[in-house]
C-alpha cells in the first residue's frame, strides 16, 4: 500500500472541475484509491464520493493507492495535484 | 431543396378557393416568398414590377379599382399578367373584378380568393413559402419528439439509433423520421426537422425489416415534424475517452446557423439507451424551465467547501 499526505492550496478547494480530473486520474489505474479527508474515507473514482466531501482551502487529505500499479497511481495524482494547482 | 412550390400545394394548404383557372392550379410555380400588393401598378406605373410574385388584392386595391373604367382595369390586369406571375388573390372574400378574371384567364393565370383579411393572408402565405422554400439539408441519424422535446439521435451506422428509436416510441414517444433526417432553418434559432415523404413512419431494424409505426403503434406514435432542441449522439465506449460526468460541460453541434445542445452518450452493453436518453430530455426540459441540477449542486458544494474551510480555521492547530 502506498500512501502520501497532500496541503490544499487552491482557493476554491477540490469543487466539481478538479474532482473530475482527480477521479480521470485514479480511474486509469487498476489499484483501490482511497481519499481521506477529516477520518472520512471515499474511493477517489467515485465523483459523487470525492465531492461529497467538500474539500476546501488548507485542508489536510491523505491518499492511499492499494495494488499491483499503487506507485505509479500515487506519483500520477500527484502529478495531477501539482498541475492543478490544488496543492505543491 | 425545393425551389418551388406549385399554386395547387399553396392553394389546399392556405385554404384558397378558385375563382377561376382551376387548370392552370399545377403548372404554376412560385418562387418567391415575397408577396406582391399591386396598388401603383393599378395607376399604370410598371417600373420595378414584381412580376414572379403572387399579387395579392385587398380592400384598397379592389376599391381603389372600381374608380376605374372597365377598359382600363382590363388593361391594367392585362399588363399584370406576365408568364412569371403565379396568381392573382384577392382577400376579404370580395369578389374578383371581371376584368381581372378576363386578363387572368387571357394569360393562363390562376385568380384565387380567401376569406383571410389581408395582412393575415399575407402572412399565411409568407410563412408557408419561407418553410416550403427553405433550404434543406440531410443528416444521418433518428429524430423523435420525446416529451416535447425534439431529440436527433446520431452515430456510427449500427450503434443502436433505430433500435432505441423503436423502444422511445414504445414507450409512448413520438417517431419523426429514421435513418435520414431533412432540416431546414425556420428562423434564427430554430431547426426543423422532418422526414423524406418515402420515408414517413418508417423504422428499419436489422433482422426485422421495415416497421411502419404508424400501422402498428397507432398515429399517436408518430409526428409530422418537430424543431430539433437536442442532439444525443452515440458512440461505443472507450476506455481512453473522457465522458462527461457532471453535466456541465456544454458542446454544441452546428446545424445551418444554429448552435444545437449535444450530448455524447457511451454505447455499452447493460446501459439502456432509450431510458437514458429519456431523461436526457427530462433534463434538457427542466434546464429550459431554469432548473439545472449541475449548477443547483456546484453552488452547494462550494457553500460546503467554505464552511469546511471555516471550521478548519477555527480549530487550534495540533
Amino acid at each position: 500500500m502506498e500512501k502520501r499526505d497532500f496541503h490544499v492550496i487552491a482557493e476554491t478547494g477540490i469543487h466539481a472541475r478538479p474532482a473530475t480530473l482527480l477521479v480521470q486520474t485514479a480511474s486509469k489505474f487498476n489499484s483501490d484509491i482511497n481519499l481521506e479527508y477529516k477520518g472520512k474515507s471515499v474511493n477517489l473514482k467515485s465523483i459523487m464520493g470525492v465531492m461529497s466531501l467538500g474539500v476546501g482551502q488548507g485542508a489536510d487529505v491523505s491518499i492511499s493507492a492499494d495494488g499491483a500499479d499503487e506507485a505509479d497511481a500515487i506519483a500520477a495524482i500527484a502529478e495531477t495535484m501539482k498541475k492543478e494547482g490544488l496543492s505543491e | 431543396m425545393v425551389d418551388k412550390v406549385s399554386v395547387k400545394d399553396l392553394a389546399q394548404a392556405t385554404h384558397l378557393s378558385v375563382f377561376s383557372g382551376k387548370e392552370f392550379l399545377a403548372n404554376k410555380f412560385v418562387t418567391v416568398s415575397d408577396i406582391s400588393r399591386p396598388g401603383l401598378e393599378l395607376t399604370g406605373y410598371f417600373n420595378f414590377y414584381p412580376e414572379e410574385r403572387i399579387q395579392l388584392f385587398g380592400m384598397t386595391e379592389i376599391s381603389f379599382s372600381k374608380n376605374m373604367t372597365s377598359d382600363e382595369r382590363f388593361v391594367v390586369m392585362s399588363q399584370m399578367a406576365r408568364p412569371e406571375t403565379p396568381m392573382f388573390l384577392v382577400s376579404r372574400n370580395l369578389p374578383a373584378p371581371k376584368e381581372m378574371i378576363e386578363a387572368a384567364t387571357k394569360h393562363k393565370i390562376p385568380v384565387l380568393g380567401s376569406k383571410l383579411p389581408t395582412t393575415r393572408l399575407s402572412s399565411l402565405l409568407t410563412e408557408y413559402l419561407d418553410r416550403q422554400l427553405a433550404e434543406r439539408r440531410s443528416i444521418h441519424g433518428v429524430l423523435v419528439d420525446i416529451y416535447g422535446v425534439g431529440v436527433m439521435i446520431t452515430g456510427d451506422s449500427g450503434v443502436g439509433k433505430s433500435e432505441t428509436a423503436l423502444e422511445l416510441v414504445k414507450r409512448g414517444h413520438r417517431l419523426i423520421a429514421d435513418d435520414r433526417v431533412d432540416v431546414y432553418q425556420q428562423d434564427e434559432q430554430t431547426i426543423v426537422g422532418e422526414a423524406p415523404a418515402i420515408l414517413k413512419h418508417l423504422l428499419e431494424i436489422r433482422g426485422l425489416g421495415i416497421i411502419d409505426v404508424m400501422n402498428l403503434f397507432g398515429a399517436g406514435a408518430v409526428r409530422e415534424e418537430t424543431p430539433i432542441d437536442l442532439i444525443v449522439h452515440l458512440e461505443n465506449w472507450s476506455a481512453d475517452r473522457n465522458y462527461d460526468r457532471l453535466g456541465s460541460g456544454e458542446q454544441y453541434q452546428s446545424v445551418f446557423d444554429v448552435d444545437i445542445p449535444k450530448i455524447t452518450v457511451p454505447v455499452k452493453v447493460g446501459r439502456n439507451l432509450a431510458i437514458i436518453i429519456e431523461v436526457a430530455a427530462m433534463n434538457f426540459r427542466a434546464k429550459s424551465m431554469g432548473y439545472d441540477a449541475t449548477k443547483v449542486f456546484e453552488k452547494n458544494l462550494n457553500e460546503l467547501i467554505q464552511q469546511n474551510e471555516a471550521n478548519d480555521e477555527n480549530q487550534p492547530t495540533t
